[in-house]
């Protein structure tokens, strides 16, 4: 009995063995699959002078980060003249240090990351540093004590987001014929985000500037659906005339329409909606009449992010700051953009 | 061939047997796969160590908390609270970064101790007691900070960026960087902490009564052991590693946060059990877990290099693994039984 166990045990480490074998040449397999792919693409261009790219990404939390990872795929693609090494974080800081030192061993010759947290990065990006390799950052900002560790940045100008918002609102008033004083209610993001930051800044900032305006109350609805409904609710019982309500992302905007509509309001007339970040849902919220108007959070990098890698290979000078093209989408325009919308 | 093989590798040696050679067939089918991409440098493996230095001290104390019987969930929480106080004292309290690492051990100790006493001397199931305190040290983290606290702390970056540089040896990057392989000391730290743990539980008193209480705590205490006191130091000694863990993490990351290292506890005790540490106790051996945490950052590298695999593909692999190793320990099990 003990014998045929230990045959039988022999038996399973071998299949093991060989399954790791069969593993491992499956992969090779497609390996070299994979190289002869790349060699007929270098027919058409020269081979060499494919860029590799790592790129390390937070992970696949929100559809706007689905859509930021579908437009650097697309963007540095082989046809485009790059090889992308792409690495999923699964929104842990940690892994995303780890591929950052993998990409760096594998000599690529550009790094971008989109950080999962603002710090920690001074060790790795010294790495990168030594080893002659440029960085670029998208989406958030790092916070390092010696900037020459990363080449430039990739993002959204939060702060302008709120100054485009605050303009086509007072714009969006006056066209309206209305010379009351208008009370506004903010549903901020999560508070300390720079997406929260900016938006705040730059929409209170500006809105100064015109007197008939009147900020109520500003709470956080920590960007979710639930939470911005709720606040609203409670600012609903709170003040009785609310003219404009104004989230700094389109879940809380989805969620303080349904609080409006359950109070017996008619959102998009009696009330205002500005929103931000400009998803597919919001588009089609405005098409519904709910939406007044959504501000973009361009979330599609990809193309910018190729530009500078390009430009990096060439030893050329880049701006340190790059901010992305932004647009105001306003509910009149809705119907036109919602097919051009990718995310 | 057969008996002459059983006799030299029998049981629990052949568990660990299975696991090196499985590491070694990894990385060298890694190393052949990707000898274009540099699979092969040195760097790729001292990588190993140093993105995994905090993890080989957790796994370390997961593996001594796994041989007494019982189990430790509460480890990556600790290490969150302890990124968090050590950020947090240096840079809001403006304190000394030496004194504020022996201040998080201390912690990590008295915590430990808590634990210890609950499970030995009051007799609770590990796994609540240290779910409770899971949920206890996030829950502190929290509360000393809910933002991020940035480590700018001169000393504490001084030792996080200081490289050794191996000589000797040296790699020549497209660019015609000429780069010596490196470590940090946070990997000096990890293989101390494994050859300390591994002296101990081999050539101590201590380190066989760990055993003695794992593998049967009834003739333990029948042989005279103080089980509830071993135990309590063994729950003592895993806090003050997952603090040194969390140290060693903090020199990684370089600041605290809430969301650190959460699940962290889930792949020390994956380590382990690829390592050949049984969960019923009794059966353990610290190197068995360096391999096991080893095999977990091979896997991630391959991925990474292979670079358009979805990086999920290492839980399904650990997943894998887990399963092979359980079904090969219960199979060492019922061998145990019928032999007896």
């Amino acid at each position: 009995m003990k014998k045929r166990l230990i045959a039988l045990l022999m038996c399973f480490s071998l299949v093991m063995a060989a399954g790791c074998g069969a593993a491992g040449t499956d992969s090779k397999d497609s390996e070299s699959s994979q190289s002869a792919q790349s060699s007929t693409a270098a027919n058409d261009s020269d081979s060499n002078k494919l860029i590799t790219i790592g790129f390390s990404q937070v992970g696949a939390e929100s559809d706007w980060r689905v859509a930021n990872t579908a437009s650097v795929k697309s963007a540095l693609s082989e046809k485009n003249g790059f090889k992308l090494i792409f690495a999923d974080a699964q929104q842990k800081q940690e892994n995303q240090i780890k591929a950052v030192r993998d990409f760096i061993s594998q000599d690529v010759d550009v790094i971008a990351i989109a950080p999962v947290t603002e710090t920690g990065w001074e060790t790795v990006l010294g790495e990168a540093k030594d080893a002659g390799i440029p960085v670029i950052i998208c989406d958030r900002m790092i916070k390092v004590s010696d900037d020459s560790l990363f080449s430039c940045w990739v993002g959204s100008d939060f702060q302008k987001e709120g100054v485009n918002a605050a303009e086509w609102l007072a714009n969006y008033i006056k066209e309206k014929g209305k010379t009351d004083t208008q009370n506004v209610v903010v549903l901020q993001g999560t508070i300390g985000s720079s997406a929260e930051i900016g938006r705040t800044k730059g929409f209170g900032e500006t809105i100064k500037k015109y007197d008939n305006f009147k900020i109520l109350a500003q709470q956080t609805g920590e960007f979710t659906q639930a939470k911005g409904q709720e606040v609203m609710e409670s600012f609903l019982k709170q003040y009785n005339d609310i003219d404009v309500v104004v989230a700094q992302n389109d879940n809380m905007a989805f969620g303080a329409i349904d609080a409006l509509k359950a109070a017996g309001k008619v959102p998009g007339k009696d009330v205002t909606i500005v929103s931000f970040d400009a998803v597919k849902a919001a588009f089609k919220s405005m098409i519904a009449g709910d939406m007044n108007v959504s501000v973009e959070c361009n979330p599609l990098h990809g193309p910018r992010v190729a530009e500078l890698a390009k430009k990096l290979m060439n030893d050329e000078k880049v701006e340190k700051i790059q901010y992305v093209d932004e647009k105001v989408y306003p509910a009149e325009t809705a119907e036109k953009e919602l097919p051009n919308r990718q995310y | 061939m057969i008996k002459s093989l059983r006799s030299k590798l029998s049981g629990n040696n052949f568990l660990l047997f299975v696991t090196i050679v499985l590491f070694f067939v990894l990385y060298i089918s890694g190393m052949v796969i990707f000898q274009d991409k540099g699979f092969g440098k040195p760097q790729v493996f001292l990588n190993l160590f140093i993105s995994n230095a905090g993890l080989i001290i957790a796994a370390v104390g997961m593996t001594i908390v796994l041989i007494t019987a019982g189990i430790d969930i509460s480890i990556g929480s600790v290490i969150a609270m302890t990124c968090m106080l050590l950020a947090w004292m240096m840079e809001k309290k403006g304190m000394d970064a030496w004194i504020s690492i022996v201040i998080v051990l201390i912690v990590g100790v008295v915590f430990g101790l808590v634990q210890g006493f609950l499970v030995s001397y009051l007799n609770i199931q590990p796994f609540i007691v240290t779910l409770a305190g899971l949920f206890f040290a996030r829950g502190m983290t929290a509360i000393i900070s809910d933002e991020m606290i940035t480590i700018t702390n001169k000393a504490f970056l001084g030792i996080a960026n200081a490289k050794i540089y191996i000589p000797f040896i040296s790699t020549v990057t497209k660019k015609g960087k000429v780069i010596h392989p490196y470590i940090y000391p946070s990997v000096i730290l990890a293989i101390a902490v494994l050859i300390i743990a591994f002296v101990i539980l081999k050539y101590t008193k201590f380190g066989r009564s760990i055993y003695a209480v794992g593998g049967n705590e009834q003739s333990a205490l029948l042989m005279g052991l103080n089980v509830r006191r071993i135990k309590l130091k063994v729950y003592a000694l895993n806090g003050f590693l997952a603090a040194l863990a969390g140290f060693a993490f903090a020199l990684n990351s370089c600041g605290g946060f809430v969301e650190q290292a959460r699940g962290f506890e889930m792949d020390a005790i994956a380590s382990a059990v690829i390592g050949g540490t049984l969960l019923t106790g009794g059966v353990g051996n610290v190197i068995g877990s360096l391999f096991g945490v080893m095999i977990k950052g091979t896997i991630e590298s391959i991925i990474t290099f292979q670079g358009t695999l979805s990086s999920w593909w290492t839980k399904i692999a650990i997943a894998a693994l887990l399963c092979i190793f359980i079904i090969l320990q219960s199979i060492f099990a019922s061998l145990k039984r019928k032999s007896k």
